[in-house]
C-alpha cells in the first residue's frame, strides 16, 4: 500500500496544508496541484518580462521549508508547479533545497510549435464553439497540452525527491505514483480507471474531507484544522480515501461522493490522458474513522487525442457595485440600473454584453432565487464586456455620479470607480497524442 | 405532496468553461427513484430560467444513487469572460435545493423519520 496526498487543490490554496501532510502523519507522496485554465497565461506574462520566471511562485519556498522533512520521512513531492518555465522553477527549487533531487517533465508546451501543428494541419477546433485555432492565432497568449501519468511515472524513476511537470491533468499526479510503485500498464484500463478516479477525488485538496460540503455542513467537526486527502492505493486499484488521524474535517460516503461529482460530465466517459474512467462502476463502502473504501471500478482505453489548453486574448471588462437601503432598495437598484443602460445608449457605446445582478436578490440563482418583499439593502452589480478597452473604460465613470444625479441612497461607492480589466479566455482544442514528446530531464 | 429536493438531496456544483454542472446525491439510496421521477433535465431548466440559456442534461449514477446535470451557456461566457459574480456555477447546487418536487405520502414519511 502507498499514501499519496493532495496538499494543494489550486494556487492560493492554504499554505500550512501540505506543510501539515508531511508533519501530522504518514505519507509517501504529496501532490500539489497548482494550475487553472488561465494560470498559463499569466505565467506567460511574467517568463514574458522575465525569462527566469513563469511558474509557481509559492512552490520553491515551500520545498525549501518542507525539505529535512521529505528525506527524514521519505516523502516524494510531485506538482504541476513548473506552468510555463518548469525548469526555471526547477532550478530555484535546488537553490532553496540543494539536498534533493528535481526531475522536471518536459513537453506539454507546444506554444513555440504552434505555427509547425497548424501547417501540419492540425486545426485545433475549439471544442465548445468548433472555431479552428487560425481565427484568433495572432492573440494567442499560451498553449500547453494536458500530459498523462506516464511520463510523470518517468520521472519518479529517476529518484527523485521533488517531480515537476508543467500542464498536466490534475489526477496524473496521483496516479503516476500508481504507475511507477505497481508497474501499471498502458493497458491496465481499470487500474489506471481506479488511479484517475482517486486523483479526481483528492484534487480539489479539502473538498474531499468536508470542505465546501453541504451534506450537513454544520456538523462537520473543526474545519479551522481540515485535514487534506490521502489515498491508500493498493496494486490491485483498489483504494482507501482517508486523512491524518486528529486533524478537522469529515470523510464519509455522502461527502466523498459530493467530490466524485464535482466538475464531471458524462460519468461513464470520464475522458483523460491515460484512460477512460467509468464512474458509473465505483463502489463506495464506509469504514469509520473518516476512511472510505473504493472497489469495483472499470476503465477502457484511452483517447487517440490529448486535450490542449489554449489562452488568448478575448477583450475587456469592467464591473461596478453600488448600494442602495431599504425602503425600497431593489426598486432604487433597478431604476439606477436603467438609468446607467440609458446613458450608456446615449454615449454610442457599444457592449458584447452588459450584465446586471442584484446583490441580496437574486446574484447566485436568478429565478431560482428565494423573494424577500423588502430587502433591507441591495447591492447594484453591474458589468459590461467587449472588445473596446476605451468603451469599457468610458463605463467604468458612469456608476459613482448616481450617487448624486439617480435614485436616494446610493452608497457604498467608496473604492472609486472599477477598473477596466483585459480578458484572457481559455480555448480547449484537441490534438493527436504523436504530435506530442514529452521528455524527462534530472536538474542537478 | 410537494417537498422542497433540499429534503431528500444534497447537491455539489462547478463549471467546465460556460457549462456549470451539477450533482444531486439521494440523502438515502431509497429515494434515488424519487429523484430520477421527479428531478427531470426540464424542470431543472425550468428552474433557473434565464440563467441557463443553452439546454440541460442529465446523467443517471445509479451506483452512487446520483444525478448529474450539465448545464450549457450558464455562466455568462464562463472563466475569465463570464460578468457573474458567480462565474464558476460554485452556488447552482445549493439554488436547486428549493425546487419543488412531488412524493407520496408513503416517500414523505420516510423522508420525516430520517430527518
Amino acid at each position: 500500500m502507498i499514501r499519496i496526498a493532495n496538499g494543494q487543490g489550486f494556487w492560493g490554496d492554504w499554505l500550512e496544508a501540505p506543510v501539515r501532510l508531511i508533519e501530522q502523519g504518514p505519507l509517501d507522496y504529496l501532490m500539489l496541484d497548482y494550475l487553472a485554465e488561465v494560470t498559463m497565461s499569466i505565467l506567460q506574462k511574467q517568463k514574458a518580462a522575465d525569462p527566469a520566471l513563469g511558474y509557481a511562485r509559492d512552490f520553491p519556498p515551500l520545498i525549501g521549508r518542507v525539505a529535512k522533512q521529505m528525506r527524514e520521512r521519505g516523502v516524494v513531492v510531485l506538482a504541476n508547479a513548473g506552468g510555463v518555465n518548469p525548469l526555471a522553477c526547477a532550478r530555484e527549487v535546488r537553490r532553496l533545497a540543494p539536498d534533493l533531487k528535481v526531475a522536471v517533465v518536459l513537453g506539454d508546451d507546444i506554444f513555440g510549435h504552434l505555427d509547425d501543428l497548424l501547417a501540419a494541419g492540425h486545426q485545433m477546433r475549439n471544442m465548445d464553439t468548433g472555431a479552428p485555432l487560425a481565427t484568433i492565432r495572432e492573440r494567442i497568449q499560451s498553449a500547453n497540452v494536458y500530459i498523462g501519468a506516464f511520463p510523470i511515472a518517468e520521472a519518479l524513476a529517476t529518484d527523485a525527491d521533488v517531480v515537476i511537470t508543467g500542464r498536466s491533468t490534475d489526477s496524473a499526479l496521483a496516479l503516476a505514483p500508481m504507475i511507477h510503485r505497481f508497474g501499471w500498464k498502458e493497458t491496465d484500463y481499470d487500474l489506471l480507471a481506479a488511479g484517475t478516479i482517486a486523483g479526481h477525488a483528492i484534487e480539489c485538496g479539502a473538498q474531499c474531507t468536508g470542505g465546501n460540503c453541504q451534506v450537513d455542513w454544520q456538523a462537520i467537526p473543526d474545519m479551522a484544522n481540515i485535514g487534506y486527502p490521502i489515498i491508500e492505493a493498493e496494486p490491485d486499484g483498489t483504494f482507501a480515501i482517508t486523512k491524518h488521524p486528529g486533524t478537522g474535517g469529515r470523510i464519509s460516503v455522502p461527502v466523498v461522493k459530493e467530490q466524485l461529482l464535482y466538475e464531471i460530465g458524462d460519468p461513464a466517459n470520464y475522458m483523460m490522458a491515460d484512460c477512460v474512467a467509468d464512474f458509473t462502476t465505483v463502489q463506495l463502502e464506509d469504514c469509520g474513522n473518516d476512511r472510505v473504501r473504493f472497489t469495483g471500478i472499470r476503465g477502457r482505453p484511452r483517447p487517440a487525442t490529448l486535450k490542449v489548453s489554449i489562452s488568448y486574448q478575448y477583450g475587456w471588462k469592467a464591473i461596478g457595485t453600488l448600494v442602495y437601503s431599504a425602503p425600497d432598495a431593489l426598486a432604487k437598484a433597478r431604476s439606477a440600473d436603467a438609468i446607467v443602460r440609458e446613458r450608456l445608449a446615449s454615449l454610442g457605446l457599444k457592449f458584447e454584453q452588459i450584465y446586471t445582478e442584484f446583490f441580496g436578490v437574486n446574484a447566485c440563482h436568478g429565478p431560482a432565487a428565494r423573494t424577500c418583499p423588502d430587502p433591507p439593502e441591495v447591492q447594484l452589480r453591474i458589468g459590461v464586456r467587449g472588445p473596446d478597452r476605451k468603451a469599457v473604460d468610458r463605463f467604468t465613470r458612469e456608476l459613482v455620479p448616481l450617487v448624486l444625479s439617480g435614485p436616494p441612497t446610493g452608497t457604498g461607492y467608496g473604492e472609486g470607480r472599477p477598473k477596466p480589466r483585459e480578458i484572457v479566455a481559455y480555448w480547449p482544442a484537441l490534438l493527436p497524442r504523436e504530435a506530442v514528446r514529452t521528455r524527462v530531464e534530472v536538474v542537478e | 405532496m410537494k417537498i422542497p429536493l433540499g429534503r431528500i438531496a444534497h447537491t455539489r456544483s462547478g463549471d467546465k468553461g460556460d457549462l456549470s454542472n451539477i450533482g444531486v446525491i439521494a440523502r438515502e439510496d431509497r429515494w434515488y427513484p424519487v429523484l430520477v421521477r421527479e428531478v427531470t433535465p426540464e424542470r431543472v431548466k425550468a428552474h433557473f430560467g434565464d440563467l441557463v440559456r443553452g439546454r440541460v442534461e442529465r446523467f443517471e449514477l445509479p451506483n452512487l444513487c446520483a444525478l448529474n446535470f450539465l448545464l450549457y451557456e450558464a455562466l455568462d461566457g464562463g472563466g475569465t469572460i463570464s460578468l457573474r459574480i458567480d462565474a464558476q456555477g460554485k452556488t447552482y447546487g445549493a439554488g436547486l435545493l428549493n425546487l419543488e418536487i412531488d412524493v407520496t405520502e408513503a416517500e414523505l414519511a420516510q423522508a420525516v423519520e430520517q430527518n
